[in-house]
């Protein structure tokens, strides 16, 4: 990648991004009944352990916390390229009835959203799905759009954004790259 | 992380460990599919795999369809009864008829050692699996045994895998000896010498044992092969009774191995033969599991053969 | 037409000569040898300036396919292979279709490789009627029409009862018996040499033994009976012990190799490459070791090619469907002479295995250039570099392991009966 990274969004700043998609996710659903988090792997899953417990302390409640490999349902699995490891589908409850509530860092094209909706929809029919991202930086190929949104960053094309996250899986803070 | 980039597997030996690896993670993903309710994915929606069998076998075919149409694939089988094998066309003929219907994968099992390398001579665009060719190799059986193997023991590194009986005619115990060796286990061979091909000592970390006893000693695992009065001839050993007497995986012997060791088979099994029914159905055998991780591995296998680099 | 050829290195075992001498041709025989001769009256001349000029090669085992597998090769594409590979006699063996049991076939080879050929052909009779392997073919009428030996080749007589007898025959008619030295219960359905190759190619092995048993056997048959006996395409470092003790008691044995057996080991049929496949099959570095030091102490007697030219359709299939045996009349030279290169035989003894003891153990009255011999000369350009290119063979076979080989030498003027038959 190239050189010239920029941070936009410091630890202090993604902290309190997560503590308001929290309070929203529990004020739009009033309260955790039904609800389940879905992590996209492998940002979007650190980040929905992470708003698992902010609403855990808030509400004393765990809501049952997931994580979905979205691999095997992208749209760009033809072309011979070599094919990516396909990661672990960890969903060990029904989604049947439930209010889902899907997360991922960065929302861009919308494409990972569609390949994750669908791969959810093959573990059950659930009530309702909504998406919680922590960035959202435009340039959308399908229409999605995001229930719960950390921050809004106007991005061109050639930028890329990156949440970072240490050894242990806590985000460390967002950067643009040019 | 390792990249995939055989349009082919037709043999361990032709894998490295990091690709080895990668399909088994692969695999280990897959399963996931194959416990929920909706045992479907859409990835190789469009895709057309013909499963071309020279042999007949239930087991694997069945594991290839199952693993195809779980990726969405389009499966067809054609096994040597309805080909044209049978009014004398060549393999090489009925491989280009094949590519006019422009297939993606061509799943193979023929009884000629090397005809995949042949096959995919032939047809350099389309991807070839390897079901079992000739004494050659059984990569995908390879597989879902170090698969399975894993999942017992969470490592393959380290482990003593006793593998008891016709080596000369065995795939399996080859794609193993290759497999396993990569993988940083040892394998302890028995059988008799009737059946023990020359050189097998030095195909990879092997050692051809005197007796069956001197195999299973201490053993993580012990693999037993199918014993075959029709395949093994009439040259090779007086009768399948006298095999079974020195040979043979009983409640006894089993014990010589370690106490948590695992048994396997690749099926189908002669009980009574090679293997006695108690330790067939008995709790340390995995042959279940071994079937059951078949189509994971299979289908990790068509994933990666289908993002290879075509010639 | 007389010819002169200038200023090569002649070398004749015959005349223990090896020096640069001028050769003189005269009504297809050798008139004189000698250092600065002069050009008789209207003689075309070679220049041999840095060439080797030598008898005639040999080659006495070769498949020419004619009649009946014409497909593969004829009289005419084969015996123009030969010349191009130096050759000016070559031997063809009898598993043509039908096989040469009998006079008509022998008269049928001779005159059509008199009048078409570019080398003479001599052809070797079946030792049983029909090849099968039962009873005794006619070999005095074999003998009569032009045959200088009877084989099976492809075959085993496996019936040791047979084999003595015709031994035994053979000898009283004064025609040598040439071994398909194998013990077919042994071979089963092996396809290559037995060993950690076909182990790891998971192919069906053919054990060295296999081989050895049958050598062993026809040396004691001929110990037995008194019988001289020719082991053909001699392929293990065991059947080379068998021969070696026979001849040091006096058995009255001789051998063949094939270049193949001397360059090549089972390795190049990693692969599956059906080019490596031929019977015996490739061995082992051990074997070719012995073969090597076979030829340097006399054991083996002669280079011949088994030359075995299949159809592409019959090699473009899997390892097990497809037929044994390659070609190689046009790069036996240069795969022989990398002998010499290696120290392994004088050039002295290269011309002895190629010309002089073929020539001799079927006395076929040719392997010298003393003057009054029969002119078959070849020339051959030592130095010269090419590749084996699969258009540039003139055998209608193309079943090569060495197609792509980067080799030295070949011969630059076939000579036969003082005619230029071959020149570069």
């Amino acid at each position: 990648m190239s050189g010239e990274q920029t941070v936009i969004m410091d630890n202090s700043g993604i902290k309190r991004a997560v503590t308001r998609i929290s309070h929203e996710i529990l004020e739009r659903n009033k309260g955790l009944t039904d609800v389940v988090l879905i992590g996209i792997r492998s940002g979007g899953a650190y980040l929905a352990e992470e708003i698992g417990r902010v609403t855990e302390v808030i509400e004393g409640v765990k809501a049952p916390v997931g994580a979905v490999d979205i691999t095997l349902y992208r749209d760009d699995v033809s072309g011979h390229l070599p094919h990516q490891a396909v990661g672990k589908t960890d969903i060990p409850f029904s989604l049947e009835g439930k209010r889902v509530v899907l997360v991922d860092d960065v929302l861009f094209t919308g494409r990972t959203i569609r390949a994750a909706m669908d791969a959810l929809m093959d573990h059950g029919r659930p009530q309702c799905i909504q998406l919680a991202v922590l960035i959202d930086r435009g340039h959308r190929e399908l229409p999605i759009r995001a229930d719960f949104v950390g921050r809004n960053v106007p991005t061109s094309l050639k930028e890329n954004v990156a949440v970072l996250f240490d050894d242990k899986n806590q985000p460390i803070e967002v950067v643009l790259e040019k | 992380m390792a990249e995939f980039k055989h349009k082919d597997i037709i043999a361990l030996r032709d894998l490295n460990k990091e690709e080895i690896e990668l399909l088994l993670s692969t695999a280990e993903s897959m399963r996931e599919i194959n416990s929920r309710e909706i045992k479907k994915v859409p990835t190789l929606r469009g895709r057309t795999i013909i499963n071309l069998f020279y042999e007949a076998s239930t087991r694997t075919r069945t594991s290839f369809e199952i693993a195809g149409k779980r990726l969405s694939a389009d499966t067809v089988n054609i096994t040597t009864a309805s080909s044209s094998a049978t009014k004398g066309e060549t393999l090489a003929d009925t491989a280009l008829n094949l590519l006019a219907m422009k297939p993606d994968i061509i799943v193979m099992r023929h009884a000629v050692s090397g005809s995949h390398y042949f096959l995919s001579e032939k047809l350099p665009s389309c991807s070839i699996i390897n079901a079992g060719d000739g004494a050659h190799e059984h990569p995908s059986q390879g597989l879902l045994d170090m698969l399975t193997m894993k999942d017992k023991f969470g490592r393959l590194d380290g482990l003593k895998v006793a593998i008891v009986g016709d080596i000369t005619h065995s795939r399996v115990a080859r794609s193993n000896i290759q497999g396993l060796t990569k993988m940083g286990s040892a394998v302890f061979l028995a059988g008799p010498p009737t059946m023990m091909p020359p050189g097998v000592e030095r195909l990879g970390n092997v050692t051809v044992c005197d007796s069956m006893k001197e195999a299973i000693q201490d053993a993580d695992v012990v693999m037993m092969l199918r014993i075959q009065q029709e395949r093994q001839g009439k040259t090779l050993m007086p009768n399948t009774r006298e095999y079974s007497r020195y040979f043979g995986l009983n409640p006894e012997n089993v014990k010589l191995a370690k106490p948590d060791a695992m048994v396997m088979h690749p099926g189908p099994i002669n009980r009574g033969v090679e293997m006695s029914s108690c330790v067939v159905d008995g709790d340390q055998s995995w042959i279940l599991k071994q079937v059951e991780n078949g189509v994971a591995v299979r289908m990790a296998m068509l994933y990666h053969v289908c993002g290879g680099e075509l010639e | 037409m007389n010819l002169l050829i200038k200023g090569g290195r002649v070398i004749d075992p015959s005349q223990n000569i090896d020096a640069i001498m001028d050769v003189v041709v005269e009504k297809g025989l050798v008139k004189e040898i000698g250092a600065e001769l002069t050009v008789p009256a209207g003689a075309k001349v070679i220049d041999a300036t840095g060439k080797y000029v030598v008898p005639g090669l040999i080659d006495m085992h070769v498949h020419l396919r004619d009649p009946g597998l014409e497909y593969k090769e004829d009289i005419v594409s084969g015996t123009r292979a030969a010349a191009a590979g130096g050759f000016t006699s070559v031997c063809c063996m009898p598993n043509t279709k039908p096989v040469i049991d009998n006079k008509a076939i022998v008269s049928y080879i001779i005159n059509k490789a008199k009048h078409e050929g570019f080398c003479n052909v001599f052809p070797v009779g079946n030792i049983t009627y029909g090849m099968h392997g039962e009873r005794m073919a006619e070999m005095g009428e074999l003998k009569e029409a032009g045959c200088v030996a009877v084989s099976d080749d492809g075959k085993p007589v496996s019936n040791s009862e047979l084999m003595r007898r015709a031994l035994e025959y053979a000898r009283g008619i004064g025609i040598l018996v040439i071994s398909h030295a194998e013990e077919l219960d042994l071979v089963g359905a092996g396809v290559m040499n037995e060993g950690l190759t076909s182990t790891e190619l998971g192919l069906k092995g053919i054990p060295r033994v296999a081989e050895d048993i049958a050598t062993a056997r026809e040396v004691m048959l001929a110990e037995y009976t008194n019988s001289p006996i020719h082991i053909a395409h001699v392929s293990t470092f065991g059947s080379v012990r068998i021969i070696r003790e026979a001849k040091a008691r006096g058995v009255r044995v001789t051998c063949e190799t094939a270049p193949h057996y001397f360059t090549l080991t089972d390795d190049a049929v990693r692969g599956y490459d059906t080019n490596a496949k031929m019977n015996p099959p490739l061995r082992e570095a051990a074997d070719v070791a012995a073969i090597k030091e076979g030829l340097k102490d006399g054991t083996i007697d002669c280079i011949a090619t088994d030359h075995a030219p299949h159809h592409l359709d019959e090699k473009d299939v899997e390892f097990n469907e497809a037929m044994n045996g390659i070609i190689g009349l046009e790069t036996s030279l240069p795969l022989s002479l990398r002998l010499v290169e290696d120290g392994v035989l004088t050039l002295n003894q290269l011309v002895d295995k190629m010309s002089v003891n073929p020539s001799n153990i079927l006395v076929l009255n040719r392997g010298s250039l003393k003057a009054g011999s029969i002119a078959d000369i070849t020339v051959i350009d030592p130095a010269v570099q090419w590749t084996v290119e699969k258009e540039k063979l003139a055998s209608k076979s193309k079943n090569s392991p060495f197609l792509g080989w980067n080799v030295q030498g070949r011969a630059s003027a076939t000579v036969l009966a003082g005619k230029i038959v071959y020149s570069v």
